[in-house]
């Protein structure tokens, strides 16, 4: 039903559209147009589309919740709770739709005529209310451009609101989102102290599980130290960038100013596909490839290698980095003017001066930008460091033991059956916004360092 | 004295012939302008002078261009040796964006001219008192050059040419950029120069090659049509082309 609604309204915008344009040629045999035909018909479809579609999606938003009112209203006396309540509009539902297998009693077989009834008239009163409102809509639109009003600027002006709700709508599920997360993490807070959250030194959140039961407050003191995830995120993005930062950078610096044009052109998109490698593919290499050679030379070393180590995650994850720095280090150096290059070479420097005195420090803002960038998305990476890293959270320094990041801990934390309610479950939502925050914070630096590199050259 | 002396030099853009046979005398100690409507090798010609035509790829110069009995044009040439000998002014003023006193010191750091920190002081405040620039910038030396107005960088363009006391200098339309007052003071350098180097410039302005040199050379679709005192080419041309350039007629 509201398929066909929504593709009967769009189907007549689009004729309305031809319609318009058509008219306006036969307006014009007359008298001067406004703005171009086109512009008609655009005019003629926004009015036929618009309200339409705006009153059919408030009316598909708030019909359940106005029809679940009414249902319930019959079940006011019994002084039932609101899970209760929400038990019996389900079965309701589950009963008028026929899928209902329980105990049917009047009450609810009456609740559930009533409910198929009240969707019949929501029905009609929907496609008669559309239906209405194309008929005035359109009559109104008809009728200016019978008039040959202007139709230029409404027509811009309806471009500029679709634009802008479209960007409100990315903008609002992004506040959405940090607000769930703020939300739960607050839930998270009221059991476990903040204090110890962001001090504490074990995270073991799986020993705070209890069945049917709240755990208890002694265990969750101990079990939810961020620390050791802290020090494991920054510790395997830091020999990520050990690996990417040198290799990135100069490898930017030999495609930007060495290179020749045909090396530079087949080698960048080599580079680049690096970044187009999904980081699973990158994962199971860790696991599978990097980790077990790094044990083999570690054991040939004498040393005491773990089979999951920081130091396979990060490597691999320095890999997979390299071609942000690499391929934005080469963007900014290249948008150095090319007058100061001349400008260095024309003084007799050679090539590794000018790049060293002139290229370099013009570009540093943009190659700190870079760097930054890829520091973010190092510790937001997930997939190399749950296959490559373990999941142990252990409070080390050393590259060849395993250790477990933040990023990591989500994942082992909500795979698997979940408890909504449970501190362990929320503890995700307090690691996950406390990862927005690092990451959020780095960019904003990054970005605010990018800028004050533009100003300089526009 | 000739200072530079061109003889049949070709250059090729890839397989596009952009100098044809230019012979040219350049004498010590003069200023020799170069004008010609645009596209016509003018600036070619000057980049062959120092070899910037190295950083373009498909460039490639034929002939010889000797400069007191060097051979520029050839494999062998210390590139870096030349261009310290050869400075070079830009179209466009292009101060690097670190300080004005780092810009001056650019050169002489890169070519080891100063000893300690007093004499690199002593360098760039004669260079900037010879580039005329000493009184505007002498209290805030450690000011960013690219913050500077546009004739004020050209100034300081010159400064760090001349820091490492270049025999030539090479001025490709170095007042294109700037306003009437700004290029009455780079002029009026130039003629101060010219006491002690030698100065090659390409200008679009044929007032200012008037004004300016003492030698003109005329260029036309890549050949040098007509070379000669400044006066004679301005007054009374040989050629025909020369004449109507410099009355207007075409270009």
């Amino acid at each position: 039903m509201n398929l066909i609604l929504v593709t009967f309204i769009i189907l007549l915008a689009f004729t309305s559209y031809y319609f318009g344009r058509k008219k306006a040629l036969v307006i014009q045999s007359s008298q001067r147009l406004t703005a171009l035909p086109k512009f008609y018909g655009y005019y003629l479809a926004a009015w036929c589309a618009a309200p339409a579609l705006i009153i059919f999606a408030l009316w598909s938003v708030f019909e359940p919740s106005i029809v679940k009112t009414f249902i319930l209203q019959d079940y006011t006396d019994q002084n039932l709770t609101k899970n209760e309540l929400q038990l019996i509009y389900t079965k309701v539902k589950a009963l008028a739709a026929g899928t209902y297998t329980g105990n049917i009693t009047n009450f609810l077989d009456e609740s559930a005529n009533k409910y198929i009834q009240l969707k019949g008239i929501a029905n009609s009163a929907k496609v008669a209310i559309i239906l209405a409102i194309l008929i005035f809509s359109l009559s109104f639109a008809y009728r200016s451009v019978q008039k040959n009003d202007r139709m230029r600027e409404p027509v811009e002006i309806f471009l500029k609101w679709v634009l802008f709700v479209a960007s409100l709508g990315a903008v609002l599920v992004t506040i959405g989102i940090v607000f769930s997360l703020l939300f739960e993490a607050i839930r998270f807070f009221q059991a476990v102290k903040i204090f110890d959250f962001i001090f504490g030194t074990h995270w073991y959140p799986a020993k705070t599980f209890v069945r049917d039961g709240q755990p208890d407050p002694e265990l969750m003191k101990d079990a939810f130290g961020a620390v050791p995830l802290f020090a494991g995120t920054f510790f395997i993005a830091f020999i990520a960038m050990c690996v990417a930062i040198p290799i990135g950078l100069l490898s930017g610096i030999y495609l930007s100013e060495y290179a020749g044009r045909g090396v530079r052109k087949y080698a960048k998109p080599i580079i680049e596909i690096l970044a187009g490698i999904p980081t699973v593919v990158y994962g199971f290499f860790a696991a599978l490839t990097v980790g077990p050679f790094v044990k083999e030379i570690g054991n040939a070393m004498g040393l005491e290698v773990s089979a999951e180590s920081a130091l396979a995650a990060g490597a691999v994850m320095g890999v997979m980095i390299i071609p942000f720095i690499s391929s934005l280090s080469d963007d900014v150096m290249t948008a150095v003017p090319q007058n100061l290059r001349d400008g260095s070479y024309a003084m007799g420097a050679t090539k590794s001066e000018t790049v060293k005195k002139v290229i370099f420090p013009a570009a540093l803002p943009g190659i700190v930008g870079s760097i930054l960038l890829a520091v973010s998305r190092a510790i937001g990476e997930t997939m190399i460091v749950v296959m490559a890293s373990g999941l142990a959270a252990n409070l080390t320094m050393n590259p060849l033991e395993s250790t477990s990041t933040i990023t990591a801990q989500i994942v082992v934390i909500l795979i698997g059956d979940q408890q909504f309610g449970d501190p362990k479950t929320q503890s995700a939502f307090a690691l996950g916004i406390s990862l927005f925050i690092v990451t959020l914070f780095l960019n904003v630096i990054a970005l605010s360092v990018v800028k004050k590199y533009r100003e300089k050259y526009e | 004295m000739s200072k530079i002396k061109a003889e049949n030099v070709n250059v090729y853009y890839g397989s596009k012939q952009a100098l044809f046979d230019v012979s040219i005398d350049i004498a010590e100690k003069e200023v020799t302008a170069l004008i010609g409507p645009s596209g016509c090798g003018k600036s070619t010609f000057l980049r062959c002078l120092n070899r910037m035509n190295d950083v373009i790829e498909i460039c490639r110069v034929e002939g010889s261009i000797k400069m007191d009995n060097l051979e520029l044009n050839s494999r062998k040439l210390d590139v870096v040796r030349l261009r310290e000998n050869v400075g070079m002014v830009f179209q466009k003023p292009n101060p690097f964006p670190k300080t004005i006193y780092e810009n001056v010191a650019y050169g002489p750091t890169i070519h080891g001219i100063a000893q300690s920190k007093e004499e690199m002081d002593q360098i760039v405040e004669t260079s900037l008192k010879k580039a005329a620039l000493w009184n505007e910038v002498k209290d805030r030396l450690d000011e960013i050059g690219t913050g500077l107005s546009g004739g004020q960088q050209q100034r300081l363009c010159i400064a760090r040419a001349i820091s490492v006391s270049p025999e030539v200098i090479l001025m490709d339309e170095p007042c294109s950029a700037l306003d009437p007052i700004a290029t009455a003071q780079i002029e009026e350098l130039i003629d101060d120069l010219k006491k002690e180097v030698t100065i090659v410039i390409v200008t679009h302005s044929m007032s200012q090659a008037a004004r300016v040199s003492q030698k003109t050379g005329f260029f036309h679709l890549g050949k040098l049509i007509e070379f000669g005192p400044t006066d004679k080419i301005f007054k009374n041309p040989d050629n025909q082309q020369t004449q109507d350039y410099i009355t207007g007629r075409f270009g």
